[in-house]
C-alpha cells in the first residue's frame, strides 16, 4: 500500500528544501541582533559611522532575507502537501505552535523590516532603533516557535492519542511548550545563527581590510562582530552539549548511533574520536577512544551506563511486541466505542502503538506478524550510523574551531592589531563558508538521526507521507531544482555586487547630494 | 476543562470558522492589493521611474501583508488538520504553482532595483506581473472547486486523506470563471490603490483600469452568482450533524441538491450582506476612483473585495471542503475541526495576539503615509 518511491522522494525533497531555507536562516537571526547592536551604538553615540554600519550590513540582510522568507513559505505547505497523514495525525498539536509563530513572530518580523528599510527618513532616530530591534526580537521569536514545533517532534510531550479521531490530540500545551529539547534546542540553535552573523561580517570585513577599502568601517564592525561572535560560539558549544545531554534522555538511539556505540558499554563509556562504522556487521574500525568522556557528557555521571545499539533494539522489540497489542486494542475501539474494556486497554499501550506501525512497512497484517517481521521491525529503529557519525564530528570540530578563532579574533580586534595579521585576516575570509557546514551538518543530526521516526516513537516517517504518484514528485523536484538554482546564482550575483560596492563613504562625494532624500543628516525630519 | 470555560465545543468551532473568516479577509484586503498591483504593472507604468514609483507603493509593506496568508495556513493547520491535510495534498500540482509565485515574489520586489541593467529589471517586472497574475487566479480557481466540490475520500480505518482528481481536472469551467473573478477582482484593488497612492501618468492609467477592472468584476460576480444558483448542485447535511462531538467526518449524511448553496441565504437573509457589498463596493470604487478621492475608493475596493470573500463563505457553511466523490466525507466546521483543548488555546492565543498585530500594522501605514512620487523613490533607501 505505502509508495517507498514517493516517501523516499518527498523526503528527499523536504531536506533539501529544508537545508536550502536554513542556508539564510541563521544568517538572518545573527545579523538582525548585529544590526541591532550597531544601530543602539549610533543613537547612543551619534556617530554617523555606526549609522552607515546599520545601513550597509542591513542592506546584506535585506538581501538574504528576501531569499529566507521565499524559501520559508515553501515550508509551511510542505507539511500538507507531502505529509498529509502527519498534518492529520499530529496537526492538534504541531499546528499551533506554527500558527503562534505566524502571529506573534513573523508578522513582527515582516512587518516592521520594510520600515526598517523604508523609515530612515520617517522615523525619529530612537523610533528607528526600536523598529530595529522589533525586527531581530521577531526573528528569535520566530525561531523559539518553531523549535518548539520541532522539539515535538523529537520529544512528543504533553499528548495522546485519541482512538475516536485517529490523531494525536494536545493534553497539557505548558508541556508542550516548556518541552526540555525544544528549549535547548533555541538557544542552541539561536546561537549558531549568531557565531553565522559574526562570521558573515569577520569575512567580510577581512575582505575590505586586505583590499585596503573602507578600512575604519571595517575595524570597527570586526570589533563588533569579534565580541558578539565569541560569546556565541561559546554559547553555541556549551549549550549544544545540554542539547547532548537531553539527547540521551529521550532519544537514545540517536546518541548510541551519533557514537556509533553498537554495543552499551559499562559507564562510564568512552569517546569515539576516531571510526569506520560498519553498519552491516555493526561493529567499528579503526576506532580511536578516548576512555570515560562520553560517558560524563552523555549522563553527567561516572556510573551511570550508555546503552548501546544491540540494547536499545532488544527494547524496540518488546515495544513493538507491546505495540501489536495497543494496535488490536485500537481496532476493537473503533469497530466499538462503548467498548470500555478495550479503551482502558488502550489508554494503557498507546505509547506503542507507533512501534506496530513499523511493521506495516514487513507486512501488510499487523495483527499477523511473524517473529522475523518484529524483529525486522525492531531492527529498522537503528537510522545509519556512519552519516551520523561523522557530520555529528563536522559540527563539534566546527564548533571548537569557532571559539579559537573568535578569541584570536576578539583579542587582535580589541588591541587594535587586525591589521598587522593579514594572515589571519585571510584566514576570516576563508572561515566564511564554515558556519553554514556546521550548522547544516548538525541540523541532519538532529533529522536523519530521529529515522526511521518522523515523531520519535510515535509515527514512523513513510507512514506519513501523502498519497502522491512519482510523477508528482518529479514535477515538484524539478521545478525545486530549476527555481532554487536561479535564486542562488540571482542571490550571490545580488550579494556580491552589494559587497563590491562596499559601504557609502562620507567623503565619496554621492551622499551629500542625497542628503534630502534618505535622511543621512536628517531623521527626524517625519516627526 | 469544558465545564470551567463557558463555551461549548460547538461555539467553539464555529468561533473558528469566524476567524478562519476574518483571516481569509485580511489577506484578501491587504496581500490582495499586492498581488493586483503586480498584475496591472504594465498596464500602468510604461518607464523605469513609473516602475519604482509603483514597486515603492507596496514596498514597505507586501512582506506584513503576505503574513496574512501565512497566518491562514497556519490556522488551517492548528484548526482543521484534515482540511489543511486534504486540500494541500490534493491541490498538489496546483500549489506548486502557487508557491512559484510566491517564491519569485519577494526576490521581485527586493532585487529588482539592486541593478541598474535594464534587461535585469524588465525581466523582473514581468516576473511580478505573472506572479500577481497566476497566484490571484490560483486562489480563485481553488475556490471555483470548492464550491463544485473536490473529489477525494478517506480510508475508514486509518482516515487518511486521499485525492483521487487530476491537475488538469481543477481548471472546469466554473472554477475557471472563479479565477478570472479573482484577477479583475485584485486588479481593481491595485488600481485602487495606485489611483490613491501615486499622481500624474500612473494615477491617470490606474483610474481607467480601476473603472474598467470594477465593472468587469461586478459583472462575472453577477453572472457567477446566478450559476451558482441554477446551474451547481449544493451541499447540505441530511441527517443530524453532530456538532460538539469528537471529530470524525464520517459520521453524517450529505445530499446534493440543484441551486443548494443558496439554501443559507434563504435561511439567514443578512448573509446577503456580502454580495451586496462585493457589488455595491466595486461599483462604489468605480465611481470614486473616477472622482479622484483616494482613500475612499480604495475603501469601496476593500468592501468590495471582502464582500466576495463573504459571499463565498456565507453559501458553503457550514462546509469546508465538500466532497464530490464521497459527499457524506465533506468536511464541515464541526467534523474536521481541531480538539476542543487545542481550539480553546489557540483562541486564547489568537485573540491576544491578532489586536495587537492589527495595532501595528496600522502604525506602520500611518508612518508610510502618503503619496509615493519620483522625489521620495530617488533617495537610497527605496526599491
Amino acid at each position: 500500500m505505502f509508495n517507498f518511491d514517493v516517501v523516499d522522494l518527498s523526503r528527499f525533497q523536504f531536506a533539501a528544501t529544508v537545508m536550502y531555507h536554513f542556508l539564510f536562516v541563521p544568517l538572518t537571526l545573527g545579523l538582525s541582533f548585529l544590526l541591532a547592536i550597531m544601530e543602539s551604538v549610533y543613537v547612543m553615540s551619534g556617530r554617523d559611522i555606526w549609522r552607515r554600519m546599520t545601513v550597509f550590513w542591513g542592506g546584506l540582510f535585506g538581501i538574504n532575507f528576501a531569499l529566507g522568507v521565499a524559501t520559508g513559505i515553501v515550508m509551511e505547505f510542505q507539511f500538507g502537501m507531502n505529509w498529509a497523514y502527519y498534518s492529520h495525525y499530529v496537526g492538534d498539536i504541531f499546528g499551533a505552535p506554527l500558527a503562534i509563530e505566524g502571529l506573534m513572530a513573523f508578522f513582527l518580523e515582516a512587518t516592521f523590516v520594510g520600515l526598517f528599510f523604508f523609515g530612515w527618513d520617517r522615523l525619529s532616530k530612537v523610533g528607528h532603533l526600536v523598529v530595529t530591534w522589533l525586527v531581530a526580537l521577531g526573528t528569535n521569536l520566530s525561531a523559539l516557535w518553531i523549535l518548539i514545533a520541532n522539539g515535538w517532534m523529537q520529544n512528543p510531550v504533553g499528548a495522546v492519542f485519541n482512538p475516536l479521531t485517529m490523531r494525536m490530540e494536545m493534553k497539557d500545551f505548558g508541556a508542550v511548550i516548556f518541552n526540555p529539547v525544544a528549549q535547548a534546542k533555541f538557544v542552541h540553535t539561536v546561537s549558531a545563527g549568531y557565531v553565522m552573523g559574526a562570521i558573515f561580517i569577520m569575512g567580510v570585513s577581512a575582505w575590505y581590510l586586505l583590499r585596503k577599502r573602507h578600512v575604519e568601517f571595517a575595524k570597527r564592525s570586526m570589533v563588533v562582530a569579534a565580541s558578539f561572535g565569541l560569546a556565541a560560539a561559546l554559547s553555541v558549544v556549551v549549550l549544544g552539549d545540554e542539547s547532548g545531554y537531553l539527547t540521551t534522555e529521550h532519544q537514545k538511539m540517536k546518541i548510541a548511533a551519533m557514537e556509533a556505540m553498537w554495543k552499551t558499554e559499562p559507564a562510564p563509556a568512552s569517546f569515539n574520536l576516531f571510526a569506520i562504522p560498519d553498519q552491516k556487521h555493526e561493529v567499528n574500525h579503526f576506532s580511536i577512544e578516548i576512555p570515560y568522556v562520553m560517558g560524563i557528557i552523555g549522563t553527567r555521571s561516572l556510573t551511570t551506563p550508555l546503552l548501546g545499539i544491540d540494547e536499545l533494539v532488544k527494547r524496540a522489540r518488546v515495544r513493538v511486541k507491546n505495540g501489536i497489542l495497543a494496535y488490536e486494542d485500537l481496532q476493537k475501539v473503533r469497530a466499538n466505542p462503548q467498548d470500555k474494556a478495550a479503551r482502558k486497554d488502550f489508554d494503557a499501550r498507546w505509547r506503542d502503538l507507533g512501534y506496530a506501525l513499523l511493521l506495516k512497512r514487513f507486512t501488510p497484517d499487523i495483527g499477523k506478524a511473524t517473529p522475523a517481521d518484529i524483529d525486522k521491525a525492531a531492527q529498522s529503529t537503528v537510522p545509519q550510523v556512519a552519516p551520523l557519525y561523522w557530520t555529528f564530528r563536522v559540527m563539534v570540530g566546527l564548533g571548537f574551531y569557532f571559539i579559537l578563532f573568535f578569541a584570536v579574533a576578539f583579542w587582535l580586534a580589541s588591541t587594535g592589531r587586525l591589521r598587522r595579521y593579514p594572515r589571519f585576516l585571510r584566514i576570516a575570509l576563508w572561515s566564511l563558508p564554515l558556519p553554514w557546514l556546521a550548522i547544516e551538518s548538525g541540523w541532519f543530526v538532529a533529522e536523519f538521526g530521529r529515522q526511521p521516526w518522523v515523531i520519535e516513537g510515535v509515527l514512523p516517517t513513510y507512514y506519513a507521507a501523502s498519497g502522491l504518484t512519482v510523477a508528482d514528485l518529479v514535477i515538484s523536484l524539478s521545478i525545486f531544482l530549476v527555481l532554487y538554482t536561479g535564486l542562488a546564482i540571482v542571490g550571490a550575483k545580488v550579494m556580491l555586487r552589494a559587497i563590491k560596492a562596499g559601504p557609502d563613504e562620507p567623503d565619496a562625494g554621492t551622499a551629500p547630494a542625497e542628503l534630502p532624500m534618505n535622511g543621512i543628516a536628517a531623521p527626524q525630519t517625519a516627526a | 476543562m469544558e465545564q470551567l470555560i463557558p463555551l461549548d465545543y460547538a461555539t467553539l468551532r464555529v468561533i473558528w470558522w469566524a476567524v478562519l473568516g476574518f483571516l481569509l479577509v485580511a489577506f484578501a484586503v491587504m496581500d490582495g492589493f499586492d498581488l493586483g498591483v503586480a498584475t496591472i504593472l504594465p498596464l500602468v507604468s510604461r518607464k523605469d521611474i513609473e516602475r519604482r514609483i509603483v514597486f515603492n507603493v507596496v514596498g514597505p509593506v507586501w512582506e506584513g501583508n503576505q503574513v496574512w496568508l501565512i497566518v491562514g495556513g497556519g490556522v488551517v493547520f492548528a484548526a482543521w488538520p484534515l482540511l489543511y491535510a486534504m486540500a494541500f495534498s490534493g491541490f498538489y500540482l496546483a500549489m506548486m504553482l502557487l508557491l512559484i509565485t510566491l517564491i519569485l515574489r519577494p526576490i521581485c520586489f527586493k532585487y529588482r532595483s539592486k541593478l541598474p541593467d535594464a534587461r535585469w529589471r524588465s525581466t523582473w517586472d514581468a516576473l511580478l506581473c505573472l506572479c500577481g497574475l497566476v497566484a490571484a487566479l490560483v486562489f480563485g480557481v481553488a475556490v471555483g472547486n470548492t464550491i463544485t466540490g473536490v473529489p477525494f475520500v478517506f480510508q475508514p480505518d486509518t482516515m487518511r486523506p486521499l485525492y483521487q482528481g487530476t491537475f488538469f481536472g481543477l481548471f472546469q469551467p466554473f472554477p475557471v470563471l472563479c479565477g478570472v473573478i479573482s484577477v479583475c477582482m485584485l486588479a481593481m484593488h491595485g488600481s485602487a490603490l495606485l489611483s490613491w497612492k501615486t499622481q500624474d501618468a500612473v494615477a491617470a492609467r490606474a483610474r481607467v483600469t480601476g473603472r474598467i477592472f470594477a465593472l468587469v468584476t461586478v459583472a462575472l460576480f453577477v453572472l457567477a452568482g446566478f450559476w451558482v444558483a441554477h446551474g451547481i448542485d449544493g451541499f447540505s447535511v441530511t441527517g443530524a450533524l453532530h456538532t460538539g462531538q469528537e471529530s470524525n467526518p464520517l459520521d453524517k449524511t450529505v445530499a446534493l441538491t440543484l441551486g443548494g448553496w443558496m439554501a443559507n441565504y434563504a435561511r439567514w437573509p443578512a448573509m446577503w450582506i456580502g454580495p451586496v457589498l462585493g457589488v455595491a463596493g466595486a461599483l462604489l470604487a468605480a465611481a470614486l476612483i473616477g472622482l479622484r478621492t483616494g482613500a475612499p475608493a480604495f475603501l469601496a475596493s476593500s468592501a468590495s473585495v471582502a464582500g466576495i470573500v463573504l459571499t463565498f463563505g456565507f453559501a458553503l457553511f457550514p462546509f469546508l471542503l465538500p466532497s464530490s466523490m464521497d459527499p457524506n466525507a465533506s468536511l464541515t466546521v464541526w467534523d474536521a475541526s481541531s480538539s476542543y483543548v487545542s481550539l480553546w488555546i489557540m483562541l486564547l492565543a489568537t485573540g491576544v495576539l491578532l489586536p495587537i498585530v492589527i495595532v501595528y500594522t496600522a502604525w506602520v501605514y500611518r508612518v508610510m503615509r502618503g503619496k509615493v512620487t519620483e522625489q521620495s523613490v530617488g533617495g537610497g533607501h527605496a526599491y
